[in-house]
């Protein structure tokens, strides 16, 4: 082996880093500084776009849309996932089945469940309706009120990404020793009491990481309302990606949009720190 | 909890997640009026949808678009990967650690900060429209890195001193001796890296403005978010069926692999 050897081998990557990594942080932090338009040259403007950031009610909204977007989607893909995987847990028969039926969303696009979703839940027309009408029930306009429709999104991406984290609490459910269980039957605790006192805590390290993948992923949140909504109605199912990519890609404020996409970066930096806190300390 | 209940709750949720992909591929096989019925048979069997997305957009090119695209950046991913996740695992360098943690720091970085200047990157080098935009940024990976380094650690080093003494060069030690031995995390990267640019709407939308060179997670979302579809929403579903099936039928294959790889990188699209 010669002393460049290695050098050579990492050559691609330290490029690429530099080019893909190194050159759009640094260029992001300049970028915020400026207007640009791509086309004319860039023009120093100070603080003025971070001072229009707090000003801009639309980003707040598209922040806030983000965020009731995951007040629905967190909770309720721990309380299914971890649901589930407790069934299978404890299922012999058929494990893989379920399995591999639970992940089938997963593998696919979000483009194709989203445009599956639309059908779902039309108005006139969606299996949920018509499921509401057969009861008797009064239909919802699952995507066109504005109350609700930002939730009927986080409920399909609860149903995308929910086979993942049901393989990831499989894991953490089957790595608990079963003396614990065991020595918890001789005291007489019940399915609850030992759901509480020794699942849980020994699921934390899982419990942390779903709640930080969720948390990110649905940070990035664009196709699903891109496609179904467009944003709409009124702006209520706008997501913080999708405002960040109307400025740079509809309006072409280039450094405004790079103001907000680090204005951004620092919001869920900031709910990820505050998470991990609030996991550590709960359980 | 009886058995009974438990299996009825799961077979309850399997069909919940099963039943809607059934309805969609019945449905875009039914004539318009089918399309209201809760149906797991075609009504009104016809294949006009599918004629009429190939009518209306060039999904066949887009197809070969993204298979040219995926198989091309995953077989960059693997090679840059298994030498870069090989010189930090086996190989002692000044420097070695900072790599690892730049690595780990590419990781952690929100992609919104980056995504304005690499598609200044690309419309400076010229290569907005053209397939380098789709390939280049994704050939290298920091996920493959890892996977590659750990796996390569836990090979014996009397593996890599025999291939020396036999006058193997590095390369030839890497993909002929290392990368053999490691094949469960080949398939792990493959089958991440695959179904990631499979799937990628977000940024072929930026960068690809041209139909012939658009992969087919982005022209369906255009067809469906434009008026092409006219509200024919058999035609918009036959065209999220065609972009679904290939990743379909590549789980029904690997299934459990599939499972193994995402459960083992913790990570999502």
């Amino acid at each position: 082996m010669k002393k460049w050897t290695p050098y050579l081998l990492v050559a691609p990557y330290i490029l690429h880093f530099m080019v893909f990594v190194l050159f759009p942080v640094v260029f992001s932090v300049v970028l915020t500084f400026h207007s640009w338009n791509i086309i004319a040259p860039m023009k120093y403007v100070g603080l003025a776009n971070y001072t229009h950031v707090f000003q801009d009610r639309l980003f707040w909204q598209a922040v806030w849309n983000t965020l009731r977007f995951l007040i629905v989607h967190i909770p309720l893909q721990i309380i299914v996932a971890l649901g589930l995987a407790e069934l299978l847990n404890r299922t012999v028969k058929g494990a893989s089945f379920f399995r591999a039926a639970f992940f089938l969303p997963v593998i696919v696009s979000g483009v194709v469940v989203t445009i599956l979703w639309q059908q779902l839940l039309s108005f006139n027309s969606g299996i949920l309706n018509r499921m509401l009408t057969a009861l008797a029930l009064p239909r919802v306009a699952w995507l066109d009120d504005l109350a609700i429709a930002m939730y009927s999104i986080a409920v399909m991406a609860t149903w995308k990404n929910v086979g993942l984290y049901i393989i990831l609490f499989l894991v953490g459910l089957q790595s608990v020793p079963t003396q614990y269980y065991e020595a918890a039957d001789l005291e007489g605790a019940s399915n609850w009491q030992k759901f509480r006192y020794i699942t849980l805590p020994m699921i934390n390290p899982t419990m942390f990481t779903v709640v930080v993948l969720s948390t990110i992923g649905g940070f990035s949140l664009f196709v699903e309302p891109y496609i179904m909504t467009q944003g709409g109605p009124m702006n209520t199912t706008l997501s913080a990606v999708m405002y960040i990519y109307r400025q740079a890609f509809q309006y072409y404020h280039m450094g405004y949009s790079a103001t907000l996409g680090f204005c951004f970066a620092l919001i869920i930096l900031m709910v990820v720190v505050l998470q991990r806190r609030y996991v550590e300390q709960e359980v | 909890m009886s058995s009974f209940l438990r299996y009825g709750l799961l077979m309850l949720a399997a069909l919940s997640f099963i039943y809607p992909f059934i309805w969609m591929v019945s449905a875009s096989l039914s004539s318009e009026r089918g399309l209201s019925e809760m149906t797991l048979l075609p009504i009104g069997f016809t294949l006009s949808n599918y004629a009429t997305v190939f009518t209306k957009i060039p999904l066949d090119r887009a197809f070969l678009n993204s298979a040219f695209v995926a198989l091309l950046t995953t077989g960059l991913v693997l090679v840059s990967g298994a030498m870069v996740g090989y010189a930090l695992a086996r190989m002692e360098f000044v420097g070695r650690s900072l790599i690892f943690y730049l690595i780990i720091f590419t990781m952690t970085l929100p992609f919104q900060i980056t995504l304005i200047p690499n598609y200044i990157t690309m419309v400076r080098f010229g290569w907005v429209d053209t397939y380098l935009a789709l390939i280049v940024p994704f050939a290298l990976n920091s996920l493959s890195i890892l996977l590659f380094r750990q796996a390569f650690q836990s090979l014996p080093q009397a593996l890599i001193d025999a291939a020396r003494i036999d006058g193997a060069g590095e390369l030839r030690i890497i993909f002929q001796i290392l990368v053999p031995n490691v094949l469960p995390t080949v398939l792990t990267i493959t089958i991440l890296t695959f179904m990631g640019l499979w799937n990628e709407a977000l940024w072929p939308l930026i960068v690809i403005r041209d139909e012939e060179t658009m992969t087919m997670p982005q022209l369906v979302t255009l067809f469906s978010v434009g008026g092409r579809a006219e509200g024919q929403l058999g035609v918009k579903i036959a065209a999220a069926v065609m972009l679904a099936i290939p990743i379909v039928i590549l789980y029904l294959f690997f299934q459990k692999h599939f499972i193994r790889s995402m459960a083992s990188s913790g990570l999502k699209d």
